[in-house]
């Protein structure tokens, strides 16, 4: 097989790759989408595997296939509420191995530089002609790998670029390991979610980045690998203490944000190897990340750096006082109000996801339907912890996803709901936003279930969320308080509504 | 202390302020019920129901008035019973102290605390004792009903076997509670309902009952709150307008429903004697407005006439006595809900705080003294309406001129970012050699269409997206396989890991979000 075949096959799983993303404009065709992937994916594979210079087959096929076990297990087995958590730990991944094929690409211009010493010559010598290097004799590089070779054919500028990209691959790589490490134990709850930094806080990320950038230019000025190991640690550093320094309740643009950082280094590293189709892939998963974080931000009404730097940043002034008090109703109430009600909008949030309610919350839906009430759900952008995560949630409890609408769509039609009600989700609703100029989150889009004629808050107790902002929502007058576990309160509900 | 509820008087009157219900909720405030017998019996409660609620029944009138201290009942009081009214006695029913004046002094001389249950402050805390909305809201409901009793046609559209009906049109002049309970019993009989009122800012709720509100293009909209929800009279330029396209509807109209009242004032005539003349026979006009003269022209006061052209006009005053039952019910609710403010301890005695906005409001008499009128409450009734800011109109030419501005500001900024990423672009080329800008190009080109494509990705596959682009991004896996082949142990052991890595995340990846797809269902 020459090297046209693979490009060939390069070319249609690009062709696949981009079809798998752009059916996700839709439910249905999502469905489809995916095996566009899974096929790209398969071509890609097989084709590099056909490639030129390729050795090892048995052990490349032993291992993907030890891969796919493992794969296989841990989709099958994660709860839709631990997603956030796998996707997380899944981008650690694709960091580590852009780390690792990074190192063998400066391992391997190595080797090939030791070989031309051995044969007498200067790697990335240029021929006459002034851009065009020499080359090795034709017997030595016969023997080489095809990867080898493709080092073998460069120039010195050649070789530099070639330098940069891998530096590029393995820092971001770096840092989007241990950043996503982090990510992961903060959505598992093994790390304390709350915004911890070092002393030195950003002035030490600060210090990090300036330091990689001299080793950068160490490096390319032939320092030799070490440099590269330093590099290498100090993004691991940058990416712990960054994501370390940044608040549960931020967590979806975090995600998102690694989300984009594995694809740029799997660019990079395609840069480095010349490989287009890793080029291409890397630029989609990477700007796919960037809108994705872009979209999160502006949720938030926040900036991309003030997310990224950590923490709310402080109320800007006295914030409004809030006055009245939380009116506590239990079961009974709740379900007398559902009965009268005719529309009803569900506002679920994270909290939902940790008392694993949306079971309850489905079957409440669908007895609330069979009254032929109106009921359906408003997502906040930004609820949850990992964009859309509360679609998914409400599609594995089977909640029909056309009535669960997003906030622009839904946000007129409070005035004319009757009942709304909030399941484990504080800021997303909390009227501050717009009322109150010095609140820490004025101006972020807010559902406005204020508006509707009742409001039940289902909340496991009296105090402020994740952010800890105050909600002025459970103060106001149509607001009563349904405290107590999201999964039993709903419970409770389901046979009191008829 | 005592509490007790006469037999109206008043011709035709069924409604009775005491129902065995709120007798209960009564005793329950520490209060003994009394009842003239029969009192209940023309809204169909009987003695025997008032009896077993634990209520005593009292033969005469005079053994009532005399024995109770606090009398409930809903007409205001005739001379003769108002004479009756001791000192320390309260009394609790409608007044309407403005037209009344002789009973008013009368009451003042009895000594007598008077409660009128038609001047209850129109603010959140005195809904519940809002006796004029209870009656208002049946008044509205029965308008329709007989509305359709003199109309001889289905409300609803309908295309039987035996022809097509076509839905009657229901025109509802004035939606305050009484226009608004119209609307909803028009619309749910299924009628094509229409509905007017002078202050522009119940469109809202007109529209919210299932009504389209007739728009009139005038500059000077009325405020509503500033008069306490209620309608204030409007200028004669005003009034043409309306009244020119009540004109222009009428023909096309079936069923006409006014409840256009200004308080302390008489009805305005909205609908003249040439509306009713062209509208078709057989249509029905329900006037709610007859007891101060009608908003019709040609309403007769407590009477149902037919015009030469056949159309019915009702002009009954007596709605809510008509449906004695509901009536009495709710109002019987309202005075239980005055009994509870007045009764903050719960023990059966009466606190008659002046300092209370409602009770103050609601207080004529008291202690020897007129105290109507009252003074404005302290909290308003309805907050005033933020002044809107109308947008300005702009004319089709300042429109062009900016839309012009605005395209050649994004044209600038267009041409500006190109020219920008198109000098980088050219600097990298100086430097790089030319195998790397041919990557490089695929590189520009992919990151467009990775824009373009997630643009359009719905927001509620953000996560598949997610868990999609995970799997994808372990295309690393081609560099790994590349390089496994290489005669270096670091290389082949890092590239192993490599491969192991990138194929969970392609499985896992993969099968994640297939799994997540799937749960996706329409209902």
């Amino acid at each position: 097989m020459d090297f046209g075949f693979t490009t060939a096959a390069y070319v249609v799983a690009a062709v696949l790759f981009i079809f798998s993303l752009g059916g996700l404009s839709g439910q249905e065709s999502a469905k489809r989408a995916v095996w566009y992937g899974i096929v790209g994916m398969f071509i890609a594979v097989v084709a590099t595997m056909l490639g030129p210079g390729q050795g090892m087959w048995a052990l490349s096929i032993v291992l993907i296939a030890g891969g796919a076990v493992v794969g296989y297990q841990l989709a099958t087995r994660v709860q839709m509420t631990q997603m956030p958590e796998l996707v997380a730990i899944m981008h650690s991944l694709v960091g580590l191995a852009a780390v690792f094929v990074g190192f063998n690409a400066d391992i391997m211009i190595n080797t090939i530089a030791g070989i031309y010493a051995d044969a007498g010559q200067v790697m990335g010598a240029v021929g006459p002609d002034g851009y065009t290097a020499i080359g090795l004799p034709k017997e030595i590089s016969d023997g080489l790998s095809s990867f080898g070779q493709l080092i073998a054919k460069k120039s010195s500028v050649e070789i530099t670029i070639l330098r940069v990209e891998l530096v590029l691959g393995i820092w971001i790589g770096a840092v989007t390991f241990t950043g996503s490490v982090i990510a992961y134990g903060k959505l598992a709850g093994r790390v304390d979610s709350a915004a911890t930094q070092l002393p030195g806080g950003h002035l030490l990320n600060a210090v990090a980045a300036v330091l990689s950038v001299v080793f950068v230019f160490m490096y390319l000025g032939g320092s030799g690998s070490w440099t590269l190991v330093i590099l290498t640690l100090l993004a691991l550093f940058i990416g712990y203490h960054l994501i370390m320094g940044i608040g549960g309740a931020d967590m979806p643009v975090v995600v998102s944000m690694l989300n984009s950082y594995s694809g740029w280094a799997a660019a990079a590293i395609g840069f480095s190897l010349g490989n287009d189709l890793l080029i291409l892939v890397g630029a989609l998963v990477g700007s796919s990340g960037a809108i994705l974080s872009y979209i999160m931000c502006k949720a938030m009404n926040r900036s991309f750096i003030s997310v990224i730097l950590g923490g709310f940043g402080g109320a800007a002034g006295e914030q409004m006082a809030v006055d009245g008090e939380q009116v506590a109703i239990d079961a009974a109430g709740v379900a007398a109000t559902l009965n009268d009600a005719d529309s009803v909008v569900i506002v679920p949030g994270y909290g939902m996801a940790v008392a694993q309610a949306q079971q309850a919350v489905s079957e409440l839906t669908t007895k609330l339907r069979e009254q032929g009430k109106k009921v359906r759900f408003a997502i906040h952008p930004v609820a949850g912890r990992l964009p859309g995560h509360m679609n998914v949630l409400l599609a594995e409890a089977k909640v029909p996803y056309d009535i669960v609408l997003e906030m622009d769509e839904i946000n007129e039609d409070f005035p004319e709901t009757d009942v709304a009600i909030i399941i484990g989700s504080n800021d997303i609703v909390n009227p501050a936003a717009q009322d109150d100029p010095n609140s820490p989150i004025a101006g972020m889009p807010v559902l406005e279930v204020w508006k509707a004629k009742q409001v039940f808050v289902s909340k496991r107790g009296q105090g402020t969320g994740y952010s800890g902002i105050e909600n002025p929502l459970f103060y106001k007058e149509n607001t009563r308080m349904f405290f107590g576990d999201a999964k039993a309160s709903m419970s409770q509900l389901i046979p009191l509504v008829e | 202390m005592k509490i007790g509820s006469p037999k109206e008087i008043a011709k035709d009157e069924a409604r009775v302020a005491m129902t065995p219900e709120s007798a209960a909720q009564l005793q329950k405030l520490g209060y003994e019920c009394l009842l003239q017998s029969g009192a209940g019996e023309a809204a169909g409660f009987s003695d025997d129901a008032y009896e077993k609620a634990g209520v005593e029944i009292v033969k005469t009138a005079a053994t009532l008035w005399k024995n109770a201290d606090i009398i409930a009942k809903v007409r205001p009081p005739e001379p003769a019973e108002a004479k009756r009214l001791k000192k320390d006695k309260t009394l609790i029913s409608f007044f309407y102290p403005a037209q009344n004046e002789e009973l008013l002094e009368l009451c003042k001389e009895q000594d007598a605390n008077v409660i009128a249950m038609d001047m209850v402050p129109r603010i959140s805390r005195a809904q519940k004792m809002d006796a004029l909305s209870s009656m208002a809201n049946i008044a509205g409901y029965r308008a329709v009903i007989e509305a359709g009793n003199n109309f001889g046609r289905f409300f609803t559209g309908q295309v039987t076997a035996a022809g097509k009906v076509p839905p009657a049109k229901v025109l509802v002049v004035g939606a305050g509670v009484a226009g608004l309970a119209a609307i909803g019993t028009a619309t749910s009989l299924g009628a094509i309902t229409y509905a007017f009122d002078v202050r522009p800012e119940v469109a809202e709720q007109i529209e919210s009952m299932g009504a389209e509100f007739v728009f009139l293009e005038f500059e000077e909209a009325q405020d509503g709150a500033a008069t306490g929800g209620y309608a204030a009279p409007s200028s004669p330029e005003f009034r043409e307008k309306q009244l020119a396209k009540f004109r222009e509807l009428a023909p096309d109209i079936d069923i006409v429903i006014t409840t256009a009242l200004i308080p302390g004032r008489d009805a305005p005539v909205l609908w003249t004697k040439d509306m009713v003349e062209k509208m078709k026979p057989g249509s029905v006009i329900v006037d709610l407005a007859a007891e101060r003269g009608g908003n019709c022209e040609l309403t007769v006061t407590d009477e149902k006439i037919v015009t030469d052209n056949r159309v019915t006009i009702v002009g009954y005053t007596d709605f809510p006595s008509r449906m004695a039952a509901q009536s009495s019910t709710l109002y019987a609710t309202n005075v239980r809900h005055m009994m509870a403010d007045l009764t903050p301890e719960k023990d059966g005695k009466v606190v008659h705080d002046m300092e209370d906005d409602v009770i103050r409001g609601a207080t004529v008499t008291f202690e020897g003294a007129i105290t109507y009128p009252p003074p404005p409450p302290k909290i308003q009734a309805i907050a005033t309406q933020p002044k809107k800011e109308v947008p300005k109109e702009l004319t089709p030419e300042e429109r062009a001129v900016e839309e012009k501005a605005a395209f050649r500001k994004q044209t600038i900024t267009h041409v500006s970012l190109l020219g920008i990423g198109a000098l980088l672009v050219l600097a990298v080329g100086l430097v790089a050699p030319a195998s790397f800008m041919q990557h490089f190009i695929v590189f520009v080109l992919s990151v467009f269409v990775g824009f373009q494509v997630i643009w359009n990705v719905s927001h509620s596959l953000h996560t598949p997206l997610m868990a999609v682009t995970n799997a994808i991004s372990s295309i690393i896996i081609l560099g790994a396989l590349i390089q496994i082949g290489s005669s270096s142990i670091i290389i082949t052991a890092l590239s192993v890991l490599a491969i192991f890595m990138a194929a969970i995340n392609i499985f896992g990846g993969f099968l994640v979000t297939r799994r997540m797809l799937a749960m996706f269902q329409k209902s």
